[in-house]
């Protein structure tokens, strides 16, 4: 059985490591400050007992307000689980560090990101659109969109 | 003396002048083959057909005419009635001429096969090098085509047929020249009448490099790679439609059913066999050995490039000369009256000889840094 | 002096015979050989997560079929089991053991056509195939005569199964779980000692393990690469903890091992239907009491589960009404397709078909 890593324990080791990064906590997930996101998730990647190597899923969900990016990261060595979670306030030009560099299978998921959400990730190699087309108007996957 | 030289003989007793006496015959000796080729092949197409649906468990066509033997037929006439599209950048001469270069060589290989005792168009006495060199015209064709209809995939296709065309012809002709020891001549018939032993056992491992190169010259499974339908789409007939699409399959079965035909003559008897007429015992040979094709390519996946070209270099053409000197050696010593004794060699030889080289055959690699 | 070349570009689909579907590989070739892949999807791209997002919890379920349609089962069950989990929806017993055989059912069907498949791009001329084909239609029946559909099956349901299995589906599916073992030796003796598969498979397209970690590729792939993984073990869902079965791992991480790993995959699963057979009670509620239009709290749940191609995860948000604020599908064939340029780039272009065949994908669930 995948266990699901607390939060609040980690919350702690987090805000240890890298201050001021972590926003809130709570039992299933870690809510980071999206400016220190890439440093989080080296953190959690590399620190050992920790060892994340692994990256489930990363979407984003549109809240209206905000946007709240949401990966799921696994141990496959310990065999736990953690959500990862930040939020983005800035519709106009939503932006958020790139974590291609740590979990490659990122690379389609934040393009998917980018295209559905309009949100653009710092740092990765190839941003384009990538289920609709070149020169396709809109977000589709925004609340606002219709 | 064949059939036509005695045609030729009675119109001249008739009184014909000279030049009509030459020219009927051969006339009439072009359509007959044409007529019964092109009749061949359409019936050779039809029982791939069937036989590809046996080996996968379903019918094939046995709709139109009775057991579907008029499908064909029906196809033909579809292809006929389609419209033919050149693509807009192709080369336009290269692109009509390519359907003629590959179709009309497989035509002309017929003229040599000697059906029975006598019926044939010419008995040259170089026939078998006659064929191989003929054969080698349909390269230029495919080639052509490639080239011509400016297509991307139809160009990898050619790439690869010239390889592969031009490193099989070396294993093939080799193991003919182990034929021809054995023989005394490159005449098909004197062929046929040299094998009081059908030459697959007097020379095993000739009769199989042999098989496999008229595989990969005939481009067929597991040799398809011009082709390979799930590779580059349909290889160097993808922009073609219609009659030229057709053209480039009846080359197709006709070259298949050309080299069943020089098997069958080089190393299963041609056409001798007891009791039943030569033609039919020829037709039997030829169909058993289309047949057998027909059976590979059901079963077979298909080979790399790179292991298609090491497959002729470092497996069949050393072989081939390792064969070819055995032979000839055993020509010199073996007496005649001993034939028995050159079969039990060759067997040994040939076991000996392949597996040695399946010792060399490693698995994996091929793959190149970029 | 150096000959002055040039990038050969070539355009493999969208609608080229070999990608399974409509899928684009921009391929950059130095003769043959291959330099550089770049998939293009989207062809297919039917925008499911937002039109989830305007039905019902329920009505979601038909479009989960549209997702994998070679195994629409095993989505419905990871969409249903994510609400579950939103709503705390327990699951009556009888209906678990069916959804347990039909998924592993569904992973036959997957594999047959993935392995029958794969072998086609070997160029092996469709018998391969439709041998498997044959195999496959069994299943196909099984589940016509369970709820009247040959492929969008639509049959799993928040809470259970929308209908019970009718009497004579115990007996044929007793008569299929006792003939497979046979068929799946047969096939095995057709195809693993065939020199030239061998040839075209074995050390092509290699996944290194890390690479395969750091990809997060799931199910064969990732399996085939040497990392024991299967969520069936470590995340038990549903009630596989109850069966005794394997997890089939592959050495290298090439065609071959990824091929090896779903033969051997095949078996487990009958091992775990002829458990399923036996311990399945006679009778029982299939469906727990969820009314059509239900209301799950707000919050968000996210249920996985080990479909044939891999790791099919749902992520499901609800605002408290009775649509889904918003359902994320995250699909393994797109994740898997990611490693396709580490391991078709140095090789030919025919070993690039090869590579892509054994990923198994399966164009509705990338482009969704």
């Amino acid at each position: 059985m995948t266990v699901v890593t607390s939060g609040e324990d980690l919350a702690k080791k987090i805000a240890e490591a890298i201050p001021g990064s972590v926003i809130s906590s709570d039992k299933t997930s870690v809510m980071v400050d999206a400016a220190k996101l890439a440093q989080v998730a080296e953190f959690l990647k590399n620190t050992p007992g920790l060892d994340f190597n692994y990256l489930n899923f990363a979407t984003a969900v549109d809240y209206i307000d905000y946007f709240e990016l949401v990966y799921r990261l696994l141990s496959m060595e310990h065999n736990h689980s953690l959500v990862l979670k930040t939020r983005c306030y800035d519709r106009e030009n939503p932006t958020v560090p790139s974590i291609v560099s740590l979990w490659r299978g990122a690379y389609f998921q934040e393009r998917e990101m980018f295209d559905m959400f309009g949100i653009k990730f710092e740092g990765h190699p190839d941003l384009r659109r990538l289920l609709t087309w070149e020169g396709f108007k809109g977000y589709p996957l925004r609340r606002d969109y219709l | 003396m064949t059939l036509l030289d005695q045609f030729q003989k009675m119109l001249m007793t008739a009184g014909l002048p000279d030049w009509a006496a030459y020219l009927v015959p051969a006339l009439v000796g072009i359509i007959l083959i044409i007529a019964v080729s092109l009749t061949l092949v359409i019936i050779f197409i039809w029982w791939e057909r069937r036989l590809l649906g046996r080996f996968q468990l379903r019918l094939g066509p046995n709709r139109c005419g009775p057991e579907g033997i008029l499908q064909p037929v029906a196809t033909g006439l579809k292809l006929l009635l389609k419209e033919d599209i050149v693509p807009a950048k192709a080369d336009k001469i290269l692109h009509f001429l390519a359907p003629i270069v590959v179709f009309v060589p497989v035509l002309m290989i017929f003229a040599v096969v000697p059906v029975s005792e006598g019926a044939i168009l010419a008995n040259l006495n170089i026939g078998i090098v006659y064929v191989i060199a003929i054969s080698s015209i349909s390269t230029i064709g495919i080639f052509m085509a490639a080239w011509g209809s400016s297509n991307k995939f139809a160009l990898i296709s050619g790439m690869r047929t010239v390889a592969q065309m031009v490193s099989y012809e070396l294993p093939v002709v080799l193991s003919i020249v182990g034929v021809g020891l054995v023989t005394g001549s490159f005449s098909m018939l004197s062929i046929v009448q040299a094998q009081s032993i059908p030459f697959i056992l007097l020379m095993p491992l000739g009769g199989v490099i042999f098989f496999l190169g008229c595989l990969a010259e005939m481009n067929r499974s597991p040799f398809d790679l011009l082709e390979a339908d799930s590779e580059i789409v349909a290889g160097y007939h993808t922009e073609y439609s219609g009659m030229k699409f057709a053209m480039f399959f009846m080359g197709e079965y006709g070259v298949a059913l050309a080299y069943s035909a020089v098997i069958a003559t080089l190393f299963l008897g041609g056409w001798s066999g007891p009791l039943l007429p030569p033609v039919i015992w020829f037709l039997i040979k030829v169909v058993l050995v289309f047949s057998f094709t027909v059976w590979m390519r059901a079963t077979l996946p298909r080979l790399r490039v790179d292991q298609l070209m090491s497959f002729a270099w470092k497996g069949l053409l050393p072989m081939a000369v390792i064969n070819l000197v055995i032979i000839a050696i055993e020509v010199l010593v073996v007496p005649a009256s001993m034939l028995w004794l050159m079969v039990i060699l060759n067997f040994a030889f040939a076991a000996v000889l392949v597996l040695l080289w399946s010792r060399l055959f490693t698995l994996g690699g091929g793959r190149v840094e970029v | 002096m150096p000959i002055k070349t040039e990038p050969f570009y070539l355009n493999l689909g969208p609608q080229h015979p070999s990608t399974h579907g409509v899928f684009r590989l921009r391929v950059e070739l130095d003769g043959e050989v291959i330099v550089n892949v770049e998939p293009i999807i989207g062809y297919l791209h039917r925008g499911i997560e937002k039109l989830a997002e305007t039905r019902t919890y329920t009505q979601v379920i038909p479009l989960t079929d549209r997702l994998d349609y070679v195994a629409s089962m095993t989505n419905n069950l990871a969409y249903c089991l994510s609400v579950e989990k939103l709503a705390g929806i327990k699951v009556p017993e009888r209906a678990e053991y069916l959804r347990v055989i039909f998924s592993e059912l569904m992973r036959l069907a997957n594999h047959f056509l993935a392995i029958g498949a794969f072998l086609n791009d070997c160029g092996a001329l469709a018998t391969p195939l439709i041998y498997m084909w044959r195999e496959r239609e069994k299943i196909v029946d099984l589940c016509e005569m369970t709820c009247g559909q040959r492929l969008l099956f639509n049959y799993m349901r928040v809470g259970g199964v929308s209908q019970d299995v009718p009497e004579e589906f115990m007996p044929a599916l007793k008569k299929f779980v006792a003939e497979m073992p046979k068929f799946i030796g047969e096939y095995e003796q057709l195809i693993k000692q065939n020199e030239i598969f061998l040839a075209r498979t074995k050390g092509v397209g290699i996944l290194p393990k890390e690479t395969a970690i750091n990809i997060g590729a799931s199910g064969p792939v990732l399996r085939g690469s040497g990392v024991n993984w299967d969520i069936r073990k470590k995340d038990p869902y549903s009630i596989y903890e109850r069966f005794d079965f394997e997890v089939p791992t592959g050495e290298v991480g090439d065609c071959y091992d990824r091929f090896w790993v779903r033969l051997r995959e095949m078996r487990q699963s009958v091992r775990i239907l002829e458990q399923a057979i036996v311990q399945i009670p006679a009778k029982g509620p299939i469906r727990a009491d969820v009314p059509q239009f239900f209301r799950p709290p707000a919050g968000e749940a996210y249920g996985h589960i080990e479909a044939p191609k891999g790791n099919l995860g749902f992520y499901v948000v609800s605002d408290g009404s009775i649509a889904p604020y918003r359902v994320h599908i995250f699909p393994p064939s797109l994740i898997n397709v990611t490693a396709l340029a580490d391991m078709a780039i140095g090789w030919k272009v025919a070993d690039l078909i090869i590579v892509f065949g054994s990923i198994d994908v399966v164009l509705g669930e990338i482009d969704r």
